[in-house]
């Protein structure tokens, strides 16, 4: 069961919101249902799932309903239609006395402006949401402390906000959502107001609590850059509606519209696309009982320089290449074993396409991508990771989404000494 | 052209008799509650207050309202005031505008306790906001003359009617400051505590009225001057104190009467502003640090 599981979340922001969602369900566009009544269409017939310990992040331009769903989620805005359901507790049919529990307990909350409490210290900022569940006064400061601490605020508890820059402000937003223990941390558009280099920090700062906390993140933002950094999976609004849920990879790879499209098109491929997705199957690969002369026939007809020699278990031995397989073919060498050389560069599935650029072009083989125990999943030639950064999406038919490289690893030629080609 | 003379267009309608038939029928209906006010006010509200402030010797008073404006403000305020205090003392008028104040206090006290109250519901209800704001007009713009008529004829001439008509004529400020000072408060602030399982209650006490205290003090301060306004009118209808002076003068042609008195009032309030102002100042810093 997933954590957070939306259904079908629609608000609709005037004085008669049903004539609104009647017309949504019509599928009346946002503007067609203003003209028409007059109603303001903010969020229609949203549903997605958020998983224990994810990042997840709402992604849209402004005005298109992510501030509104992400204040649904704890009904600082109460839905028109629509369920939250939290652990299988329908939080959209709860009481107001139950709401105010959960809010304490379970889901905590970062503001874009910090929305910090002016009147209170530093230390009763942070420690706010454990006042309002009753927590004593010196468990409440010890509490508040850990958290300012995590943030790297150790020492401000008695200062006040107006002594902070912005970036400090918003560390006591997080420490004010870190410091009850909330399972879940709702994040509206936190790092937005900051300048870029502190936003970066900020992103740092966030990535290295979850890993530490694990806790559920939903994460607002209009920056794509951002969305693409920190989140697990993106789910992508325009107009109130999701346009696309999945991985960064997944929607700059294979964005749902061309609205999508568009969008990505600014984003640094190279920083979110990793190796897999640029990966091919290797076109052949040779065992080391192979003969000099063998390997010289397919580097010949493949016009090719060099080939990877694996192991009966697909580990990679080293790289045949053509200068030495024809000095052991004079020599007279019954088979490529001792003539292997290590002139190749490895990168693993999740290395970034930015990593693999810098090393590309160094050896005579493509770059071999290897997995934890060194089995050969694939290479990357040039040609296909110059592709995937000019992002060509075409690329799909050919790539092999389980990796073709590994159904050789489970049946392994029995006849070492022939090359293995693999089928396309 | 003679539909549009003056018999044609326009019936003859004379209603002032009628109001005034109305108002004597209510002003005797309601006669018991109103005596019961006006003693209230008069012997209970202000005679108490200005028993604090007119018995002890005039020096410990004068020294205590130098400690105020000294705390609220700083040590100049304070010396200006003991000064000014003492040389009123000098020239005979201090006990007076000491009665006048304490109907001012009294008066301000009551517009608050009345207003405030008010000020969180109209920010809170959108309703309750749209029917308060034409009575809040209607206060504020009737000609105060008019109250003071009305209050005397309710509670008798007396420091109860001058109480009663600077409630009436002071109040609107504290209504609408508070109104606007909570409404002011950043919206995502409000959120924030809502968001951490707050209740409407706990918003309001540890948010909402803390932000809003800055504004709230301007229209303390606006219902205090506005009392004092008041009450110096109240001394046409036998409100007594320095205001009481104010009138002699006027009354009698007696310049030297009016001036002094007058210069009097003006250090009241000139008093009464700086400390009232100094405090939502200060609260302000502090709501803002």
């Amino acid at each position: 069961m997933s954590h957070i599981d939306v259904k079908g979340l629609t608000k609709v922001f005037g004085n008669h919101p049903e004539r609104g969602v009647e017309l949504a369900r019509q599928g009346k566009s946002k503007d067609e249902i203003l003209a028409e009544t007059g109603q303001v269409l903010a969020v229609n017939d949203v549903s997605f799932d958020v998983d224990q310990g994810e990042m997840f992040v709402v992604m849209g331009l402004s005005g298109s309903g992510k501030s509104t769903v992400i204040r649904m989620l704890n009904r600082l805005i109460e839905p028109t239609s629509g369920t939250v359901d939290l652990d299988g507790e329908r939080i959209s049919d709860m009481s107001m006395s139950r709401l105010r529990e959960v809010r304490a307990q379970k889901m905590s909350m970062v503001f874009q402006h910090f929305a910090l409490f002016p009147h209170r210290t530093v230390g009763d900022n942070a420690a706010y949401g454990l006042k309002i569940q009753g927590v004593d006064e010196a468990e409440r400061r010890e509490r508040a402390e850990g958290a300012l601490a995590r943030v790297g605020l150790s020492g401000w508890f008695d200062r006040y906000p107006s002594e902070m820059s912005g970036g400090m402000k918003q560390r006591v937003g997080i420490a004010r959502g870190l410091a009850t223990d909330a399972d879940i941390l709702l994040m509206d558009e936190p790092f937005s107001a900051l300048d870029p280099l502190i936003r970066r920090d900020m992103q740092d700062l966030l990535m290295e609590l979850q890993a530490e906390l694990s806790r559920t993140v939903v994460f607002i933002t209009h920056d794509l850059n951002e969305a693409m950094r920190i989140g697990d999976r993106i789910v992508v609004m325009k107009d109130g509606a999701v346009v696309q849920v999945g991985t960064g990879e997944e929607i700059i790879h294979d964005p749902a519209t061309t609205y999508v499209a568009d969008f990505v098109a600014d984003v640094d491929r190279s920083r979110v696309l990793t190796a897999s997705l640029a990966m091919h199957e290797p076109s052949a690969t040779f065992g080391p009982d192979a003969t000099p002369r063998e390997v010289l026939d397919h580097l010949d007809t493949s016009e090719r320089n060099g080939v990877y020699v694996v192991d009966d278990d697909n580990r990679v031995l080293g790289v045949a290449r053509d200068q030495e397989m024809a000095a052991a073919m004079q020599a007279n060498a019954p088979t490529i074993r001792d003539h292997l050389v290590d002139a190749y560069a490895t990168a693993s599935p999740d290395t970034l396409l930015d990593d693999l650029s810098a090393i590309a072009a160094r050896h005579t083989v493509s770059i071999a991508v290897i997995d934890d125990e060194g089995h050969l999943l694939g290479t990357v030639p040039r040609p296909a990771l110059l592709r995937a950064l000019a992002g060509d999406r075409r690329m799909d038919a050919t790539r092999g989404s389980d990796g073709p490289a590994r159904d050789q690893v489970e049946a392994p030629s029995e006849d070492a000494t022939t090359s293995r080609e693999v089928p396309a | 052209m003679r539909l549009l003379a003056q018999d044609a267009l326009f019936p003859d309608w004379n209603i002032t008799e009628n109001v005034g038939n109305a108002w004597d029928a209510f002003v005797d209906a309601s006669e018991v509650v109103f005596d019961a006010l006006s003693t209230f006010l008069d012997d209970t509200l202000v005679s108490s207050v200005e028993w604090i402030l007119t018995t002890p010797p005039p020096i410990v008073v004068i020294i205590a309202l130098a400690l105020v404006a000294w705390f609220s403000k700083g040590w100049k305020l304070g010396l200006g005031t003991f000064v000014a205090f003492w040389a009123m003392q000098s020239i005979g008028y201090f006990e007076p505008t000491m009665e006048s104040l304490a109907i001012v206090l009294v008066a301000a006290l009551i517009a608050l306790v009345i207003g405030v109250p008010l000020g969180i519901l109209a920010s809170r209800s959108g309703p309750a906001s749209k029917i308060l704001r034409p009575v809040l007009d209607f206060m504020q713009t009737m000609p105060s003359f008019v109250y003071l008529m009305l209050a005397v004829a309710l509670v008798g001439v007396g420091a109860a009617g001058g109480v009663l008509a600077s409630v009436i004529f002071a109040m609107p400020p504290a209504v609408r400051l508070t109104e606007l000072g909570i409404r002011q408060v950043d919206k995502e602030v409000v959120e924030a505590a809502e968001a951490f399982g707050a209740t409407p209650g706990e918003v309001l006490r540890q948010v909402q009225l803390p932000l809003a205290l800055p504004t709230i003090m301007a229209g303390v301060n606006q219902v205090i001057m506005l009392s004092l306004s008041m009450v110096v009118i109240g001394g046409l209808a036998g409100g007594g104190g320095i205001a009481g002076n104010v009138v002699e003068g006027v009354t009698r042609l007696d310049f030297g009467l009016g001036i002094v008195a007058g210069l009097c009032v003006v250090v009241l309030a000139v008093f009464l502003d700086r400390v009232t102002s100094a405090l939502g100042g200060d609260d302000g810093a502090a709501a803002a640090a």
